[in-house]
């Protein structure tokens, strides 16, 4: 039963991503908070435009063409804030941006592998690039040191380093090149500093630096040796993202003035309602969030009791950065995907051209094939970058798998505009990889970033509008673990539905299946194992009994095989790629 | 829709900021006319600096050493000048160890930033230089016709306009470049062979403007030491007519050639510009334009690519396509009569 709402709000949540612009609108229906609309243009925070609010304005008067509610006065172009009498305006602005040029970072550490890492993984939670990395058993001369700031002008330096009560003379030296390189550059050219290290000298750091520059302290990221506390330090570098852009780029700073200075990086609003699903899904498995945008990939998991793993792949997004991919030699890895014949050199024309057009779209079939190819390969960089980071001991079907999740959520144009929703599906299973049983869902609206933003200010909207059909469910997906050979049984299905029917399916090795199961409708899933398949309901083996709600693609048995092999015959794989889009419908 | 305009205009006046992208000095005047290869600021980008350790040189405490300088902030040394000295019975003494000049003294240290690094910003086009902007650059004003293209190499030059491609899809012979074209900007279709663009670096041209390059020849391209301009993309496709013709009704006149590279982060455009007298009005054509009907565009992808037509009508509403994606569309007739579904997002307006 939703809570009913006495005095609701009016509000207005902006995201303005890479590629496009959307102003939502949420207004509390018969006591509840809905979505009500959204407007849309193309962003403009690039050049020839180079003005973040002309394309927020262009969404904004869409957003007022469509539901007919007035939210710019036209005569001054002011954003009518309270809502008047007559409902037109808004009474809450929520801001979200994951446009704009990524922050330059050079972090600071003592040790390589202890808090010099957790400073690179901290720098990883925002839109940013990692350009250099300084320890105490760098090479550099103190002037290479100083030379390599100044000539990379980094936006941003953070400094880990020393345990709470350990090291504080040497996180001292470490900085000697921070300070000289300060004194060296003019005043406007400096960059923040971000302090997550030893706490019992923060206060000197403090004190030394703010001569210098603009200092911000946070908790520290490696309070002992081995324990990494990313949490607090992440809002902190919320806050110095929310600094740096409202100062740097024309009309963000319009953005954050309405939404009254809580301005939030998109993925940041994104991994919030990540965190918020894990508190209300099941207690032993984690909560997967991808975000596969134009310019970023965002990966955000949650686990219980461990909390938030984030972060975001700057050179990985399917706009402009898809040619970065030639840089790193990944052609192959993203070729692999095809099922379609494309020869090595039209994918690296193609990959060059999006480059030259981000925001543009593939209009034939071999062009869609290849884009959803190159989503795959992002996701599964991603994967990759965040596995180290996961807490030990999750619950999983095995070491080098990714463990279970439920639910898996996945956001991007890419994911929630393909022409099909097995094209979706099967982009996210070739790229995730998951394992168990995991309900998966699309952020069909775009709306889970601006959604946590809004949690910031009226939780009960996001709690009410995520209940109110926020996600699209795919379905239920069952991905067993063993080993088989190709075409041996390996799990009895079985699906009984409210009204007494039954459907039953022999699965195979190697087999990808869907059985239908209309959205909304609800039905009694027994699954039963055998060769010590593992399903995720206890151990290898065990089968049981669950409820499941239905998708778009129903239930979903990925017996493909973990981790997932391709043929090395090029014809057969594009075959074997054919052949499971058929399966999920395609 | 707010959609990126791409110029191919006969005759216009065109305005370009040159900026550095660190402070530095302008070298030019406001009014002064300049040629596309002309510096017209200078910053040092990358410094190098040297720190002379006092305490160690002179044998002088960190808070003595401060009384031996002989030299202060803001001089310029030469290597071997003497920067500090502790006189006595055994002197002794610290000199520079490059020519540069002493930043900043630190306690016992003292930095010197070498003459290294230089970053020299040239004009680009030839033209006026309207406004001086203080530290970082210009705005430059120049007329005649413009062509901007999607790659450059980097390289800036002119030369005199030499068509060698009788199509607008002609792939380039190596065989022929050749010393007649010394000195030459060429305009050709389609390159494919790594051939073309050293028997042009051999021939010493001046440039190369090519509808459409191999993605295998990009690394070669960047080492050339001529300008090279691609107008339309990678992979073979022929140029689009509307440059073309334009380029090609200008055979042997003065070109000038910025090759500079794409860039979405500030907005740099390669371009060719063939200067002509100024137009009778001075309009500055815009970089960006809502989408409408009767405006002529040029389509960005397959299976269109390079196509060059006119808008007949915006869709309301989502299209479908073949291959099933959905997404806001319009209706473009091509110079074959012939009219296409196209996205919105896979057009750029030409002006």
């Amino acid at each position: 039963m939703p809570t009913s709402i006495v005095n609701a709000d009016a509000l207005l949540a902006i995201d303005v991503g890479a590629a496009n612009t959307r102003a939502f609108f949420f207004d509390a229906v018969e006591g509840v908070y809905r979505f009500v609309a959204v407007g849309e243009a193309v962003s403009t925070y690039a050049p020839p435009v180079n003005d973040v609010s002309e394309g927020v304005h262009q969404a904004i008067h869409r957003l007022e063409q469509i539901s007919g509610r007035q939210f710019i006065r036209p005569v001054d172009e002011i954003l009518i804030m309270p809502t008047t009498a007559d409902n037109n305006g808004v009474d809450k602005v929520a801001a979200t941006i994951s446009a704009a040029a990524p922050l330059k970072i050079v972090s600071f550490g003592l040790l390589e592998e202890a808090s010099l890492e957790s400073a690179r993984n901290l720098a990883g939670t925002t839109y940013g690039r990692l350009v250099d990395s300084i320890s105490m058993n760098d090479r550099r001369h103190l002037s290479g040191n100083i030379d390599d700031l100044m000539r990379l002008a980094p936006d941003l330096i953070v400094v880990a380093g020393g345990t709470d009560g350990g090291a504080s003379k040497s996180v001292f030296k470490l900085l000697d090149p921070l300070g000289l390189a300060c004194l060296l550059q003019p005043l406007n050219q400096r960059p923040h500093i971000l302090y997550v290290g030893n706490q019992d000298i923060a206060p000197e750091i403090q004190s030394t630096f703010a001569a210098y520059t603009t200092v911000h302290t946070a908790p520290n990221i490696r309070p002992a040796l081995e324990q990494e506390q990313l949490g607090p330090a992440e809002g902190r570098l919320r806050e110095i993202f929310r600094r740096i852009h409202t100062k740097r780029d024309t009309g963000i700073n319009q953005l954050d003035v309405w939404s009254e200075g809580r301005l939030l990086p998109a993925a940041a609003g994104f991994s919030r309602v990540v965190q918020f699903l894990d508190q209300i899904f099941e207690p032993t498995k984690g909560v997967l969030g991808i975000d596969v945008g134009a310019a970023t990939t965002n990966l955000a998991v949650s686990f219980p009791g461990h909390g938030l793993r984030q972060r975001i792949y700057s050179p990985f997004g399917l706009g402009a950065p898809a040619g970065n991919l030639l840089a790193s030699g990944k052609l192959a890895e993203v070729m692999r995907w095809l099922s379609v014949s494309i020869s090595e050199t039209d994918v690296r024309d193609y990959l060059l051209h999006k480059g030259l057009y981000p925001n543009s779209l593939p209009v034939t079939a071999e062009e869609l094939n290849l884009e959803q190819a190159l989503a795959r390969e992002i996701i599964r960089a991603a994967v990759k970058g965040l596995r180290p980071s996961f807490p030990k001991g999750l619950v999983g079907s095995g070491p080098g798998l990714l463990p279970w999740f439920e639910p898996i959520v996945a956001a991007g144009s890419v994911l929630t505009n393909a022409p099909t929703r097995g094209q979706s599906l099967l982009m996210l299973l070739d790229g995730l990889e998951p394992t168990g049983i995991s309900t998966v869902a699309l952020d069909h609206k775009n709306m889970l970033a601006p959604l946590g933003a809004l949690a910031e200010i009226n939780p009960l909207l996001t709690v009410q509008v995520l209940e109110s059909g926020a996600l699209h469910s795919l379905g239920t997906v069952i991905s067993p673990v063993g080993s088989a050979r190709p075409g041996t049984p390996i799990l009895r299905v079985r699906l009984s539905g409210s009204e007494g029917e039954e459907k039953t399916l022999d699965i195979k090795a190697g087999m990808l299946a869907a059985i239908p199961l209309p959205a909304g409708q609800t039905a009694n899933l027994h699954l039963q194992p055998l060769h010590r398949f593992d399903v995720g309901m206890g151990g290898a083996g065990r089968g049981g009994k669950l409820k499941v709600v239905g998708g778009s693609l129903g239930v979903v048995i990925d017996a493909r095989g973990r981790p997932l092999r391709l043929s090395f015959d090029p014809e057969r794989r594009r075959d074997q790629n054919k052949k499971w889009l058929a399966a999920l419908g395609n | 829709m707010l959609t990126p305009v791409t110029h191919v205009l006969p005759l216009t006046t065109i305005q370009r900021k040159r900026l550095l992208p660190v402070d530095g000095h302008v070298r030019v005047r406001a009014g002064q006319h300049v040629r596309g290869t002309d510096v017209i600021a200078t910053a040092i980008l990358a410094p190098r600096h040297h720190i002379l350790n006092l305490s160690s040189g002179l044998g002088v405490s960190e808070a003595e050493a401060e009384r031996h300088l002989e030299r202060f902030v803001e001089d310029d040394v030469v290597a071997g000048d003497l920067i500090a000295r502790k006189k006595g019975f055994i002197s002794r003494n610290v000199r520079a160890p490059v020519d540069g000049r002493i930043v900043l003294i630190s306690g016992a240290l003292v930095f010197i930033q070498e003459k290294h690094g230089s970053l020299e910003l040239r004009a680009g086009l030839p033209g006026q230089i309207r406004e001086l902007i203080i530290d970082r650059g210009v705005t430059l004003t120049t007329t005649g016709a413009l062509v901007q293209g999607v790659w450059g190499n980097g390289r800036i030059d002119s030369g005199a306009l030499a068509v060698i491609a009788a199509n607008p899809d002609q792939v380039i012979d190596p065989e022929q470049i050749d010393v007649s074209l010394r000195g030459s900007v060429i305009l050709g279709g389609h390159c494919s062979a790594v051939e073309v663009l050293e028997r042009a670096q051999t021939e010493r041209l001046r440039g190369l403007i090519l509808g459409s390059l191999a993605s295998d020849l990009i690394p070669a391209a960047r080492k050339m030491p001529y300008p090279i301009l691609v107008l339309d993309g990678f992979g073979r496709l022929a140029m689009n007519a509307a440059a073309f013709t334009l380029l090609a009704t200008n055979d042997k006149r003065e070109v000038a050639l910025n090759a500079e590279p794409f860039s979405r982060e500030n907005g740099a455009r390669p371009e060719v510009l063939i200067p002509l007298p100024p137009p009778p009005t001075a309009e500055i054509v815009p970089d960006f334009a809502e989408l409408e009907r009767g405006q002529r565009v040029r389509i960005v992808r397959a299976p269109y690519q390079g196509t060059i037509g006119t808008i007949t009508q915006i869709q309301t509403g989502l299209a479908v396509f073949p291959n099933g994606l959905r997404a806001a569309a319009a209706n473009v007739k091509l110079s074959g009569g012939e009219i296409v579904q196209v996205p919105l997002v896979n057009l750029e307006i030409l002006i």
